[in-house]
């Protein structure tokens, strides 16, 4: 269970402080897969850094199962969007998903068959002797799902992970993630700013309204499983799920159909959704 | 299989290997043609002008060749090596940790600042005397001029390369749960290692200029080296062919070693050049992404 109660994170100093996100609060239950979307500059990226333990938070917490994070949990696992950036080009693609490994894995040759086998789980048995610049960009982003996998995560966080490849990649890759989620029950959070992708991939969508980055949404997505990249997305279930989203997403009143009040562009969008710690 | 496994491109059998070794086979070529024409207009000046102030050009080189089997020559420039050597060894062992302190602890860079702003830029020849007087003639003067002209720039290396290192790749590692030495052993120091190796190049041309210099300057008293022979050379009437073969091979010198470096900088970091991409001029791959990410890159620098 991960709780995040009236998390604040503000950058700069109090002069000129620039508030990212504002008293975010939201529980996210273990095996769920909640996306996170909202219009750049929101925030998105300084909530997953704070639930890293990458970032302080300037005000509220993070507990995970029970534990405060104030440093870098154990067995968590993150996949950020540059994977040119965060692939090591002087390591081959084996030892860049071995390298996590050193901290808590005994043996070069220990740590070289777990990483052969997390390749293998993400479709990149014959991968491991490259390097990644000689990978294509879906591939390097695989090799990078591969390095978060390895460490047998129990949390998941991927900061716009698909925002680098190209449409086709896109989908394969969630329907990675999905199977990966499916198989091993981990927690994953995913920011995103793709409202397809969002709808497609969570159980839960949470909707944050521009900087500073408030909770506007908090909603399930109760389509079946497992999602398909057509039949999925030709629901009715979904089409309306996607057009809620994008409408909140731009901040424009919901459908008259909708039985949620609408938020308007002058009253605070937390006051219109009000997102209770837990109302999944 | 996934469709986006299908493309694997061997960099090495890319059609722009052979663009590459096309383009590599014509700059041969100019640069020959350049070194040609270079040597005729100076063989033709040397006709020209009289001998006592411009020697003609095959006068210097067949010196220059005759050089090649003087034993007195060939000692001093034995001499020359090993103070470039031992002095560029030990500008390194000390540059590349200093580097690393100053660079990973931003306090202790703030605090040493005014004093090396003030050091660097004082010319080590305007040294020479004075180091002579302190630590007495020999290897060891002009290795402790090598030592503090060449490790500026190591230094300075060290330290750009830990500031050009990506926030993200920083994060990456700490988001295994790494503390800070891990993240500098494992990631900075890797990613910095081309910049540390270009200022290891730099040195090493400062570390020449030292060494000849200093031998030069202070003659053969300092003991063996090119700068003496130079010095000798030059204090014989009718020598000036003698003293420009010399330079010819303190020339070629400086050239070697710097290939030296190169070769053994690519061995080292196979990585570097080939990530680079078949042209070898993007910038590391991503890099330019890094502006278009204000929310990451704030975060990365507010923690």
């Amino acid at each position: 269970m991960l709780e995040v109660t009236d998390l604040t994170r503000a950058y700069g100093t109090a002069g000129s402080a620039h508030l990212a996100l504002k008293d975010v609060s939201l529980r996210v239950a273990d095996g769920e897969l909640v996306s996170i979307v909202g219009p750049s500059g929101c925030g998105k990226s300084t909530l997953l850094r704070c639930v890293a333990g990458l970032l302080p938070p300037t005000s509220g917490q993070v507990v995970l199962n029970g534990t405060p994070v104030t440093r870098v949990p154990g067995r968590l696992g993150v996949v950020f969007q540059d994977y040119s950036r965060s692939l090591y080009p002087w390591l081959s693609v084996r030892d860049n998903v071995a390298l996590p490994l050193r901290r808590t894995m005994r043996g070069r040759p220990a740590r070289r068959q777990a990483a052969a086998a997390s390749l293998a789980a993400v479709g990149l048995t014959d991968a491991g002797h490259r390097y990644p610049w000689q990978l294509s960009g879906g591939m390097q982003q695989r090799v990078a799902i591969a390095r978060a996998l390895a460490c047998d995560p129990v949390l998941l966080l991927m900061d716009e992970p698909f925002g680098s490849v190209d449409a086709q990649t896109r989908e394969d890759l969630e329907d990675l993630i999905l199977r990966v989620r499916a198989e091993r029950g981990i927690t994953i959070l995913l920011v995103t700013h793709d409202i397809d992708e969002s709808v497609y991939v969570g159980d839960r969508v949470i909707v944050l309204t521009p900087g500073p980055g408030q909770i506007r949404a908090d909603l399930a997505a109760p389509l079946p499983q497992p999602r398909d990249q057509i039949t999925t997305k030709e629901l009715p279930e979904f089409v309306h799920l996607r057009s809620e989203v994008s409408r909140l997403v731009r901040g424009k009143p919901l459908a008259p159909s909708d039985d949620t009040p609408a938020p308007s562009d002058d009253t605070p969008a937390r006051a219109a959704a009000p997102a209770k710690p837990g109302a999944s | 299989m996934p469709p986006d496994l299908k493309p694997f491109t061997s960099v090495a059998r890319s059609p722009f290997a052979a663009a590459a070794g096309r383009a590599r086979a014509i700059r041969w070529a100019q640069g020959l043609a350049g070194v040609a024409v270079f040597l005729v207009a100076a063989e033709i000046a040397g006709l020209l002008i009289p001998q006592t102030v411009l020697p003609r050009m095959s006068t210097v080189l067949s010196q220059a060749a005759g050089l090649a089997g003087n034993g007195q020559f060939l000692s001093d420039m034995a001499a020359t090596l090993e103070a470039w050597a031992v002095g560029l060894l030990i500008t390194v062992a000390a540059g590349v940790p200093l580097g690393l302190l100053l660079g990973s602890l931003p306090g202790v860079r703030f605090a040493t600042r005014a004093i090396v702003e003030f050091l660097r830029p004082i010319p080590s020849v305007a040294l020479i005397l004075l180091v002579s007087l302190v630590v007495g003639s020999g290897l060891r003067m002009t290795v402790t001029l090598i030592v503090y002209a060449g490790i500026w720039p190591v230094l300075y290396n060290v330290i750009a390369g830990l500031d050009d290192v990506d926030p993200v790749a920083k994060d990456t590692l700490r988001a295994f749960g790494f503390g800070r030495l891990a993240v500098i052993r494992l990631v900075s120091l890797p990613s910095a290692a081309p910049f540390i190796l270009t200022g290891i190049r730099i040195a090493s041309s400062v570390a020449l200029i030292l060494d000849i210099g200093a031998g030069y300057v202070t003659g053969r008293i300092n003991g063996p080296g090119i700068g003496a022979f130079i010095s000798d050379a030059n204090s014989g009437a009718g020598n000036t062919p003698l003293v420009l073969a010399a330079t010819v091979w303190a020339g070629f010198l400086g050239l070697a070693l710097n290939g030296l470096l190169v070769w053994a900088g690519d061995r080292l970091l196979p990585w570097h050049r080939a990530s680079l991409g078949p042209t070898g001029q993007a910038g590391v791959p991503g890099r330019a992404q890094r502006l278009d990410h204000p929310e990451a890159a704030a975060a990365g620098t507010a923690s």
